[in-house]
């Protein structure tokens, strides 16, 4: 089995984000940046398990410059036979996605996996997308995946429960939690991955339909206002009367 | 030209979030001098929909529609928007808006903003729209440079509005003969809660504060005295005290509603990533060290065990003099 998982190079869930450029960039200086853990805890780890029991090869796919390949050799670390890099910015979800499509669309993988969203633009798009220029089934939100017979065993998250669907391969499914659990990549592993292969492709020319015009940092929360444990009951008053949330 | 809406049944009636962007749909048309038209598959009561100011529906009428499945329902929209001469089309930003709405975008090459939480503003040319990035910690303003526009919008950003109106709803029979799906549906399990945590403006969510699964009857008894849906966090459902639907943060689902009461959890960067939407958040940790504290609006300090029932108490209360 052939398998394409798709890696986007975010900042660190703790990271204190800030802007440039007049808030219309991202500052990444001195930003620790990783796998974004949807695409690496579920669906990197959750390729690599079915590529042990089957047989079978994982590459990995980012669309990026070349200050993300830390990030990719870590998906070598973790066990990735190989990694494509195309040298394109990704700063719109589309673009993105044809990158990926050119580069994938005569490969024959047989199964495209990328998280449920990034926890940088929480876009959750270029899936779907990917999908559609390959003209794929795409299951998303998906918890459990199982592979026999050429047929992909789905569990995933719809409105008011979960669906267990059945496609025959190749479909595209974008992982959420549940699907594997995290690796940590051992020292064998970090030190194989510095001689594996990481494809350089040049971009292709994309349509770039939506930009970022500013950047704002949400307002936090003002002050929290503490009431006393042993009158609850003046909570429920504020909530009625202040809040107007009851 | 004309605003299109796509809505979608849940539970025998039209979701709460589909009025949410029938509403947004026909305040852009109005902006736009044009009408909203909404589309839905399924047949219920539809008078909400003109109530939310959709001026016509269209009723998508195919067999292969039985499952909302992404190849499918994209190709039946694509066909509705050409028949309405649609420049924007609306989505909630649900698990049908994130399978379908992208696709639909390729096909229309259409720009699109997933999980919008504004009204976008519209001069001449320009088009732009705010949305959450960053799970929350910022808000991004994107531009739309495509003729066609797609914008989801994320649940709850705006209260439903129902005004007089009605809107005339016709079968549209959608043709899609060359495509066959190749995915099939072996079951599905529903979750048995009667209120959708995505949908519900309360929300009682507790942690492993609770030290054990036994004791989460006095937090179903405060919902219930609220009339709020019940959530927990991670390591709760990671211990399986607690059903994994109802995990809300960064890798569960991200909730924004009226109310949100945390009781015995610390609020981890993650845990406030699914929650920071929330109108007001009440949090109740015996730690007055608990970084939760920071990011809420009201906070209590002691023994949840002893607070949560004199809660629940103060709410009959308080709803028996409403």
């Amino acid at each position: 089995m052939k398998i394409l998982v798709c890696i986007s190079n975010v900042p660190d869930t703790t990271t204190k984000i800030s802007f440039t450029n007049n808030n219309t960039a991202f500052n990444g200086a001195g930003v620790q940046f990783v796998i974004n853990p949807f695409d690496e805890w579920y669906a990197l780890v959750r390729a690599l398990e079915l590529k042990e029991a089957q047989g079978g090869s994982v590459t990995i796919i980012h669309v990026g410059a070349a200050d993300s390949e830390p990030t990719i050799r870590k998906g070598l670390a973790i066990g990735a036979d190989d990694a494509v890099r195309i040298d394109a910015e990704p700063n719109d979800a589309f673009a993105v996605a044809e990158q990926i499509a050119a580069y994938a669309k005569d490969k024959g993988f047989d199964l495209i996996l990328a998280g449920k969203e990034t926890i940088s633009y929480n876009g959750s798009m270029v899936g779907a997308m990917l999908a559609e220029l390959m003209n794929l089934p795409f299951v998303s939100m998906a918890t459990k995946l199982d592979v026999a017979n050429n047929v992909a065993t789905i569990e995933h998250d719809i409105d008011g429960g979960t669906e267990v669907a059945e496609c025959a391969l190749p479909l595209v499914i974008a992982a959420n939690k549940g699907m594997a659990e995290a690796r940590i990549p051992n020292m064998r592993g970090i030190m194989a991955a510095r001689t594996k292969p990481l494809l350089q492709v040049p971009a292709i020319s994309t349509d770039k339909l939506t930009s970022i015009s500013l950047f704002e940092l949400s307002k936090g929360r003002t002050d929290c206002k503490f009431i006393d444990a042993s009158t609850p009951e003046k909570l429920i008053e504020l909530l009625h009367t202040e809040a107007k949330a009851i | 030209m004309s605003v299109l809406i796509y809505t979608e049944v849940s539970k025998g009636k039209v979701k709460k979030s589909s009025l949410e962007a029938v509403n947004y749909g026909s305040r852009i048309a109005a902006q736009l001098n044009t009408t909203a038209t909404a589309v839905i598959v399924g047949d219920v009561d539809l008078s909400d929909l003109g109530k939310a100011g959709a001026k016509k529906v269209l009723k998508l009428k195919n067999d292969k529609l039985a499952r909302l499945d992404s190849q499918y329902l994209s190709s039946a929209i694509e066909q509705a928007a050409n028949a309405e001469g649609a420049t924007v089309i609306i989505f909630a930003h649900d698990f049908t808006g994130k399978e379908v709405a992208p696709r639909l975008a390729t096909k229309l090459k259409a720009g699109i903003v997933a999980g919008a939480v504004d009204n976008p503003v519209i001069s001449g040319d320009s088009f732009t729209v705010k949305k959450n990035v960053f799970s929350g910690k910022a808000v991004a303003t994107y531009s739309l440079h495509s003729a066609k526009k797609i914008i989801s919008l994320l649940p709850n950003s705006f209260p439903v509005e129902l005004k007089d109106g009605s809107a005339e709803a016709v079968d549209f029979a959608v043709n899609l003969d060359g495509i066959n799906s190749p995915l099939k549906v072996k079951e599905v399990k529903k979750d048995t809660s009667e209120l959708n945590l995505t949908d519900a403006e309360l929300v009682v969510s507790a942690g492993r504060g609770m030290k054990g699964p036994e004791n989460w009857g006095m937090i179903e008894d405060l919902a219930k005295s609220l009339g709020a849906a019940t959530a927990c966090s991670r390591p709760v459902a990671d211990m399986d005290w607690r059903p994994h639907h109802e995990h809300v943060g960064q890798t569960g689902i991200a909730i924004r509603p009226d109310l949100y009461i945390a009781i015995g959890i610390s609020g981890a960067i993650q845990h406030l990533a699914g929650v920071n939407g929330s109108k007001t958040i009440v949090v109740i940790n015996s730690d007055k060290e608990a970084p939760f504290f920071k990011s809420a609006d009201y906070g209590i300090i002691g023994d949840a065990f002893e607070i949560v029932p004199k809660l629940t108490e103060a709410v009959k209360k308080f709803k028996a003099n409403q």
